[in-house]
């Protein structure tokens, strides 16, 4: 699997009440909807400034508090291709996979705003073709990755009737 | 092998050796959500065209986010989970009972357990000597039809304390400690293992309030091992039978010990907007507050509401402040009442609102203005937390939260907890 997009940064510690916040609570059954409000208390207007494919490029433990499946469900509606961090919170890693929206560890701190990357999902590198270098990233558990390439949880499960480890 | 806390259950609940770093697949005893994720479970399992529970006693909604319900979407998504509840046979705790995680130790979870919840905070339970555990709404679905889950065995932290603590510091003051060492993702993928003397001699209610944070430095869950106060609580609870000693082996592997000495410590307060930016209250004393909320599966039991009671009996609240008090379960709710508490607390100003989340998630009950400024006993304060992403979150113990509700700002509860 190739994915290749533009990165959008953002810093430390985006919690899931920044993604997908409490206040539109009421929107969780109308995904498409929420998604229009994706990250918008972290970047006004963010949902209008991604382009289809574009990565989120995060510092420290993205994702961390409520375990809210919706925060990596809207990010992928709202056409996000992946998500780069320096370190994902556990819960959030896990909802990302289960919703099909590939999230990967890697030093994020060398690439910049509107880089141009390609992330090569089995090789585990990501390249920041801006700026002519490559940065691995820890590989996913084989679980995840079967998760992943059967597109999401529910897939996997129907596919293989139970878990396949 | 010796083995933690986690790794005995985990070994148990897979039917081989569990041991840090594997991959296992787990038999789980309660697949549980709440009405902010159970509807997008609901709405997997019919898109898998699955129609069934694992076990109906053992799958659990809970109506404890919005409720009652503030806003139509939020009412019908409370009828597609009683709907599917009659159904498949699941339970239901409805928008009376109060907040999941308090009705799990309550009502349900023994030592040995393993819940899955699609709630962060599922991890209160661990206190019992369970395995819990938050996940999203898809792996929670999983559980629910196939009563099986994943795990990766998580390494341990060993969290020994040791010493009393001194007048005015409680459990509270203690986990925003620890988060504040570990930092906001200090623990991710790991367990704690709370231990030591202090621990030992901690109350059931203590014990829930450091459990029910320790996903605040990023762990999947928090455990205490069972022991002669585990027992009393479950006999209290009708659950007597179903004590078991769940302990750590002696020589179980630890990837990192934290030794702290309670009786050095000193009230705390996590600063706006991560609950890791902790400074002790005398940093933090003189911060203007415009609202003071008492609650949430943190701090909603009948022993905080009876401190808060003991600070605020007889007195009024400063003026321009809201007191908001949430009770974390009817039967909560009802103890208080019984005891007086209730009425102490409204005299002295408070608001008491039904059983339940309150205004921690920021959908009702309390949300904050814009440039507002509150001091609230719950897990988080992340921006926008509380409903507005132009107001302010403190956390402190209930009586730091209580004594400042008096003083119009956050106040030391030293200055009047001389001793105890």
């Amino acid at each position: 699997m190739i994915l290749e997009g533009n990165a959008k940064k953002f810093g430390d510690n985006i919690s899931t009440d920044l993604i997908a916040p409490g206040r539109l609570f009421h929107l969780r059954n109308n995904l498409p909807e929420l998604a229009k409000h994706v990250l918008e208390d972290a970047e006004p207007n963010f949902y209008e400034k991604i382009q289809k494919g574009d990565f989120i490029v995060a510092g420290r433990n993205f994702g961390l508090g409520s375990s809210r499946e919706h925060a990596p469900a809207i990010i992928k509606i709202a056409g996000i291709g992946a998500i780069l961090a320096q370190s994902v919170a556990r819960i959030f890693f896990r909802n990302a996979i289960n919703v099909g929206l590939p999230v990967f560890e890697c030093d994020t701190t060398q690439i910049d705003a509107q880089d141009h990357l390609r992330v090569d999902v089995l090789k585990g590198t990501v390249e920041n073709l801006s700026k002519g270098i490559s940065l691995p990233f820890n590989p996913l558990p084989k679980i995840m990755v079967d998760i992943l390439n059967d597109g999401g949880l529910v897939a996997h499960i129907q596919k293989h009737g139970g878990f396949k480890l | 092998m010796p083995k933690t806390i986690a790794e005995k259950i985990l070994s148990e609940k897979s039917g081989g050796e569990a041991k840090k770093g594997q991959i296992v697949i787990c038999n789980v005893s309660w697949a549980i959500a709440q009405d902010g994720t159970g509807p997008l479970s609901i709405h997997r399992l019919r898109e898998a065209g699955i129609n069934k529970v694992f076990d109906p006693e053992r799958v659990i909604f809970f109506i404890d986010h919005a409720a009652p319900s503030p806003k139509k979407e939020l009412s019908n998504a409370h009828q597609q989970i009683r709907s599917f509840a009659r159904e498949t046979g699941a339970q239901v705790s409805d928008f009376n009972r109060g907040v999941c995680h308090q009705r799990m130790v309550e009502d349900f979870v023994n030592p040995g357990d393993l819940l899955i919840g699609a709630d962060s905070h599922t991890c209160t339970s661990g206190a019992l000597g369970a395995f819990s555990t938050g996940m999203g709404s898809t792996d929670v679905a999983i559980g629910m039809a196939l009563g099986k889950v994943w795990l990766r065995v998580p390494s341990t932290i060993k969290i020994e304390v040791s010493g009393t603590f001194p007048p005015g510091v409680y459990a509270k003051d203690l986990i925003l400690y620890i988060i504040g060492q570990l930092t906001a993702d200090g623990a991710t993928y790991k367990a704690l293992e709370f231990c030591g003397p202090t621990i030992s001699a901690m109350s059931m209610s203590d014990r829930f309030t450091l459990c029910n944070m320790s996903v605040e430095a990023g762990a999947k869950t928090g455990l205490i091992a069972t022991d002669e106060i585990t027992r009393e609580y479950l006999v209290k609870q009708g659950r007597g039978d179903r004590f078991r000693e769940i302990v750590a082996d002696p020589d179980a592997e630890y990837e990192q010990v934290l030794s702290i000495k309670a009786n050095e410590l000193q009230p705390m307060v996590a600063f706006p907007h991560t609950v890791d930016n902790v400074r002790t209250v005398t940093q933090a004393a003189g911060t203007k507050i415009d609202q003071v909320f008492i609650g949430t599966c943190t701090n909603g039991r009948m022993q905080d509401l009876q401190i808060v009671a003991q600070i605020l009996e007889g007195k009024q609240i400063a003026q321009g402040v809201r007191l908001i008090v949430t009770p974390a379960s009817r039967a909560i709710y009802l103890e208080a009442l019984r005891g007086g508490i209730i009425e102490k607390l409204i005299n002295a100003g408070a608001a008491v609102t039904s059983p339940g989340c309150g205004p921690c998630v920021g959908i009702h009950q309390g949300v904050l203005g814009d440039g507002e400024a509150c001091l609230s006993t719950q897990n988080r304060n992340f921006l926008g937390r509380m409903g507005n992403p132009e107001g302010f979150i403190y956390l402190s113990s209930p009586a730091t939260a209580a004594y400042s509700a008096l003083k119009g700002e956050i106040a030391d509860p030293r200055e009047i907890l001389t001793k105890k």
